[in-house]
């Protein structure tokens, strides 16, 4: 299996305070991976570097067949490489409507001036439609996403992250705010992703990372402490130290 | 089928409908015409009001939509006016000189036109040379592309520089404003080469149109005005109304999810700060002919504040309101300030309006931003019943989010 980013000896210091320690991690073209972690342990962090929102201080970024490095580049431009991200709270466009919200994410041209001559077509509609019925929003798509649930701005950003079809996505807590019936289903949706593309999903919720039944990446103080399936880290005793105390 | 700007957008045509019937009405009414009911000068208030409107319609998209709160589009409002100004004062002073020149023993040369021409315009600053800027001023083709090149490329390269550095927000406004200042400044310089705080003067006199009275060239500008305001208005509602709309406002409200939807934001931002500037300037070049002079104080960083008062009092974020906004406050300030509003006597103090209006100004700025975000504009969505629910704030949480406020409440 082909690498699709590697991530070697980073290292990110905020004050002094070391948020990220010679942390490596690499991930393959189709992969499930999850991470989990106590609170502050860089998880969060760790996203921010590779969607170019955080430089690192020193350590390499590397993505693709070709190996650019993600460090040269600019958060849009790492985004239209085929990083994708949802973040922990649902960030939608409030002001707009979900059909709106769908269909600035779908991957199109994304310069200025493609985009003000951009028209509509049936292809499009029928992209947006589609991914809609697969979040369950097909009925919502002409209200304003600001007047969603907090569960379904759950659904839309996943949508989001969908329409842009990325190749990497990071995804930050998914299940937040969810019902059993709606994590299952975003379960199913991670899972069916992972066939085609590499998913990092961060969560706290091991009975939600069960579900995942994916290799795990436990993180604590910004470096890896043990990678494997979710009953070899369980059993590590490393990682029973950092999550029940000494 | 898809479906037209217009019929996406009704209030475009409405609008574009309001206008020419009011051209239509104020050319009827007009001297020109021979009814005399609206006298010339009130012609010109209405011309340079919906100039006024048309730099409002720029600092609409630029603050409305794109959450960019420049403090400096009047400085381009003031470029584009001095741009058309220099060619017009050139030319009539040129027309006058030749016919002066036309009774001399020896005709002049070129040369000693030019001097003259020289002498006559930087006479007040104590000087007789062209500055290298008036290069061009001979030419109407050549100053009317500086109306657009001049304004729109110092847009450019001050976009450039603060966009590229992410300055956002209140520091974004500040720099803006520092632009305009410092340009401001600039100009009241004798030796800036734009006759320092004297001004552009004369603007309002056509070269070569000497016999056609001021009647109907006021006439001729309204409807300039009113054209260039009807364009501005489709131009904006098409850039608007479709996904450029969508990632601008998606600017607005969170520019990194933008940033990581995967769209530059510093080259959106960059285009319609330039695009907003050249509309900008574009209305300042309709606007000086009318008033008939431009000075330096125009572009004092007030007037861009102004402006971003109509635009708050009329709705942001919405094409019309902006419009609204400012017609209504600057014609209401017109009359305000004109004295011809009867003073209020309270025994041992008398309103004066024109000191006071400032201060009614201000507090309906307050009371608007406080109680009614959305402006005049607001009133339609009272009309066409289109309100949000109010949630307080809150989500609601999972499961009973799916239903509305009312019926979780019920």
């Amino acid at each position: 299996m082909s690498t699709l980013l590697e991530v070697s000896g980073v290292s990110v210091s905020f004050d002094g305070f070391k948020a990220i320690n010679n942390l490596s991690f690499q991930i393959g073209n189709a992969e499930m991976r999850a991470i989990i972690g106590p609170n502050g342990a860089g998880k969060t962090t760790f996203m921010d570097i590779v969607t170019g929102k955080t430089r690192p201080n020193e350590g390499r970024v590397i993505w693709g067949e070709k190996s650019v490095s993600l460090l040269k580049m600019s958060e849009a431009q790492i985004a239209r490489a085929g990083v994708g991200r949802k973040f922990q709270r649902p960030t939608v466009f409030e002001d707009q409507s979900v059909f709106d919200n769908l269909l600035m994410a779908l991957k199109k041209q994304r310069g200025p001036l493609s985009v003000l001559l951009y028209r509509k077509s049936e292809e499009d509609t029928a992209k947006v439609q589609e991914l809609a019925a697969e979040i369950g929003l097909v009925d919502q798509l002409p209200r304003k996403s600001g007047e969603l649930s907090h569960g379904q701005k759950q659904w839309l950003e996943i949508g989001m992250l969908l329409a842009q079809d990325p190749r990497l996505l990071l995804v930050d807590e998914p299940a937040a705010g969810m019902t059993p019936e709606e994590r299952e289903h975003t379960t199913s949706i991670l899972v069916e992703a992972a066939k085609t593309r590499a998913v990092v999903v961060v969560e706290h919720d091991m009975e939600f990372v069960r579900r995942l039944n994916c290799k795990v990446t436990v993180l604590h103080e910004g470096s890896v402490l043990a990678e494997g399936s979710l009953d070899h880290v369980t059993s590590n005793q490393d990682v029973i130290d950092v999550y029940l105390g000494r | 089928m898809r479906k037209s700007l217009f019929a996406r957008n009704p209030s475009v045509l409405i609008f574009l409908t309001c206008l020419a019937l009011f051209t239509l009405g104020v050319t009827v009414l007009s001297e020109a015409f021979g009814t005399d009911m609206i006298s010339t000068s009130f012609v010109k208030t209405l011309g340079k009001t919906l100039c006024l409107c048309l730099i409002a319609l720029a600092m609409d998209l630029v603050w409305g939509y794109t959450g960019i709160l420049s403090l400096g589009h009047f400085a381009f409002f003031g470029l584009g006016g001095y741009m058309i100004g220099m060619w017009l004062m050139y030319e009539r002073t040129r027309d006058i000189i030749v016919t002066s020149m036309a009774n001399n023993p020896i005709p002049p040369t070129d040369s000693e036109v030019v001097a003259a021409i020289g002498n006559q315009i930087f006479g007040v600053v104590g000087s007789s040379d062209f500055p290298l800027i008036w290069g061009f001023s001979h030419s109407l083709t050549l100053q009317l592309i500086l109306v657009v090149a001049v304004p729109g490329l110092l847009a450019l390269i001050f976009g450039w520089l603060a966009f590229r550095s992410r300055v956002t927000g209140v520091y974004l406004s500040i720099l803006t404003q520092a632009m305009t200042l410092a340009l401001a400044l600039y100009l009241f310089q004798n030796d800036s080469g734009l006759r320092g705080n004297n001004g552009l003067s004369g603007l309002q006199n056509l070269p070569g149109l000497d016999d056609v009275p001021q009647s109907v060239v006021s006439i001729w500008f309204l409807w300039a005005s009113a054209l260039a305001l009807g364009l501005g208005y489709i131009f904006a509602a098409w850039v608007v109304s479709g996904k450029f709309g969508s990632v601008l406002r998606g600017i607005r409200d969170d520019e990194a999810r933008v940033r990581f939807l995967g769209y530059s934001v510093e080259g959106y931002k960059l285009f319609i700060f330039t695009v907003t500037a050249i509309i900008s300037a574009i209305a300042g070049a309709l606007y000086y002919p009318q008033a008939g002079i431009i000075n330096p104080a125009e572009i004092a960083p007030i007037a861009s504040i102004y402006l971003a008062v109509w635009v708050a009092i009329g709705g942001r974020g919405r094409l019309y309101g902006a419009v609204i906004g400012a017609a209504f406050v600057s014609l209401v300030s017109t009359w305000f300030t004109g004295g011809q509003v009867p003073s209020i006597p309270l025994g041992f103090y008398t309103i004066d309006w024109v000191d006071w209006w400032q201060v009614v100004l201000g507090l309906s700025f307050v009371l608007v931003t406080l109680f009614a975000p959305k402006g005049i504009g607001g009133l339609f969505d009272l009309i066409s019943g289109r309100t949000s629910p109010n949630r307080h704030g809150q989500d609601l949480g999972p499961g009973a989010g799916s239903l509305q406020e009312q019926e979780a409440e019920s």
